[in-house]
């Protein structure tokens, strides 16, 4: 569904993808670990047009998407759920939420849809008429999950889902994301410093390390690899 | 000297300076710059109603209400197209570069524009005497007395005022331009056209700037091209007053502003000072409340 060949990305002087080649296969969930600096976000925000690449190719359902804008990339079926969440702060919950079916015209759904995450996070609907900056971060994350599903998408990129937020609300969270992926059959890429939970519920895995993709395998493989026990499962 | 006269009076300036004041405060909000250029727009509606007054006296007859409305809308839609042709010319190409390049590009524009109009095969740097658009009345109502064009200024303006509230509350539009002022990125993603949005809120602040300048014409002895100066830089402190990037706010700010000149004006021994009202303000807002009245502490982000 996803592919990365060869993608480059450089901030300024300094690259920060050297060229990683990757899959995400329909309907899987993938999951890229690897520690802070490694490239994970890069790698994310080249996906969905933020930053520019310079070199290598995106493509999804096999058309090349490299380096144009986000919103047509969203229109194509990718959704961002970014790193420090980035919620409308100055907006109420039900606006974010409405911000995310931004490019829909199906009027008549969103109510369904909108229904449709409050089963999933019904922490949002006592919040509705809030504005979002008042949320506590779990809250935030939960909005910044429904808002990108909001958009119906067919990948949902998800950056940090468990970062700055309780044990327990994260635990709900990833139950949630395993949810989705099989009641809606949607794909996901999940970066996530956890490492432990994510392989936990992912299909597939690779591991990134300064720029570089130095591991792939299936997520129980990677469990079991002992490098990768040691450097980020903590022994 | 009747205080609800000067009240009056007040509010009628005050309201002009609130609608040059919400094109600040909304460029603010998705581009964070002052769009220094945004007073000569307000010069260029002034001089689109000069040119196209005579043309509709011809079609509609001399002071024709629908005459004028026609005049107000072709100039607020000429001035919002050079709006959105300032910002994708001058500032586009801007768009990654510090803001400070972009503040001085801003004031080159503007300097561009007022001596480029000044040109004797442009409009000319004599003032010319602005046409009647409407017939003109005093009004008595309570023992104020007021011109029935001061009065549908502020009629006007207080109808502009909540048309631009709906638009930016309760449009999709609006919840955009919102959404970018807040996380450009963020709006990006959520699949919004940035570069569209921000052309729309050029065209939308220019449009009413040129109907700030028609009224402000209305008021004033004639037009020329610096004409813009300083109903300008008052709208500009208007807005930080209110709160820049906070629209209730800049609204508020141009009323109150409008409000105090006047008032300052009638006072015996403080009327020479009139003009510095303005700035004394500014300097007392930076002094003790830099995010404005309505405008909430923000931290810089980097």
């Amino acid at each position: 569904m996803l592919e990365l060949t060869d993608l480059t990305v450089g901030y300024g002087g300094i690259t920060a993808l050297h060229g990683i080649s990757l899959k995400v296969e329909q309907g899987t969930i993938v999951t890229l670990i690897g520690a802070n600096g490694a490239g994970k976000t890069t790698t994310l925000r080249a996906i969905s047009g933020l930053v520019w690449a310079k070199g290598g190719r995106v493509t999804f359902e096999g058309e090349d998407i490299t380096n144009q804008p986000p919103h047509k990339i969203v229109a194509r079926g990718i959704a961002h759920s970014p790193e420090g969440r980035m919620v409308f702060a100055n907006l109420t919950v039900h606006e974010n939420l409405q911000m995310g079916a931004y490019l829909r015209s199906d009027k008549a759904n969103f109510a369904k849809d909108l229904d449709f995450i409050f089963t999933i996070f019904p922490r949002l609907k006592e919040r509705l008429q809030q504005t979002a900056g008042t949320l506590s971060g779990g809250e935030q994350q939960m909005l910044a999950i429904g808002r990108a599903l909001m958009s119906k998408p067919k990948l949902l990129l998800l950056d940090e889902p468990s970062l700055g937020i309780a044990p327990l609300l994260t635990k709900t969270i990833f139950e949630q994301i395993v949810a989705i992926n099989r009641d809606l059959k949607l794909t996901v890429l999940l970066i996530e410093q956890n490492a432990n939970l994510a392989l936990e519920i992912s299909h597939y895995g690779y591991v990134l390390e300064t720029g570089r993709i130095i591991l792939q395998d299936a997520a129980a493989a990677l469990r079991a690899n002992p490098k990768v026990r040691e450097a980020y499962l903590g022994g | 000297m009747h205080w609800l006269q000067q009240l009056t009076n007040g509010l009628a300036l005050g309201s002009i300076y609130a609608l040059i004041a919400l094109g600040y405060t909304m460029v603010y909000g998705v581009l964070r710059f002052i769009n220094f250029a945004h007073s000569d727009v307000l010069m260029l509606g002034a001089f689109s109603a000069f040119y196209l007054a005579p043309k509709m006296e011809a079609i509609f007859g001399p002071q024709s209400a629908i005459g004028a409305l026609v005049i107000i809308v072709l100039a607020a839609a000429i001035c919002a197209a050079i709006g959105i042709l300032i910002e994708l010319l001058a500032y586009r190409p801007l768009r990654k570069r510090p803001k400070l390049t972009v503040l001085i590009t801003a004031i080159g524009v503007s300097l561009f524009i007022e001596f480029t109009c000044q040109h004797g095969a442009v409009f000319g740097a004599a003032t010319k005497p602005f046409p009647k658009l409407l017939p003109t009345r005093e009004l008595h109502f309570a023992g104020i007395e007021m011109a029935s064009n001061d009065l549908l200024v502020l009629v006007l303006t207080a109808v502009l005022l909540v048309a631009m509230w709906f638009i930016v509350q309760r449009t999709k539009m609006g919840m955009a331009i919102r959404a970018v002022s807040f996380n450009e990125q963020a709006a990006s993603l959520m699949g919004v056209n940035v570069n569209r949005v921000i052309s729309f809120t050029f065209g939308l602040g220019s449009a009413l700037a040129a109907v700030a300048g028609i009224f402000y014409a209305m008021r004033a002895p004639g037009i020329e091209p610096l004409m813009g100066v300083q109903p300008g830089i008052r709208a500009f402190i208007a807005a930080v007053l209110g709160g820049i990037g906070n629209l209730p706010g800049a609204a508020l700010g141009g009323l109150l502003l409008g409000v105090l000149e006047t008032v300052a004006g009638g006072i015996p021994g403080v009327s020479n000072y009139r003009d510095g009202i303005a700035f004394a303000i500014l300097i007392l807002i930076l002094i003790f409340r830099p995010a404005g009245l309505l405008g909430k502490a923000m931290i810089e982000k980097v």
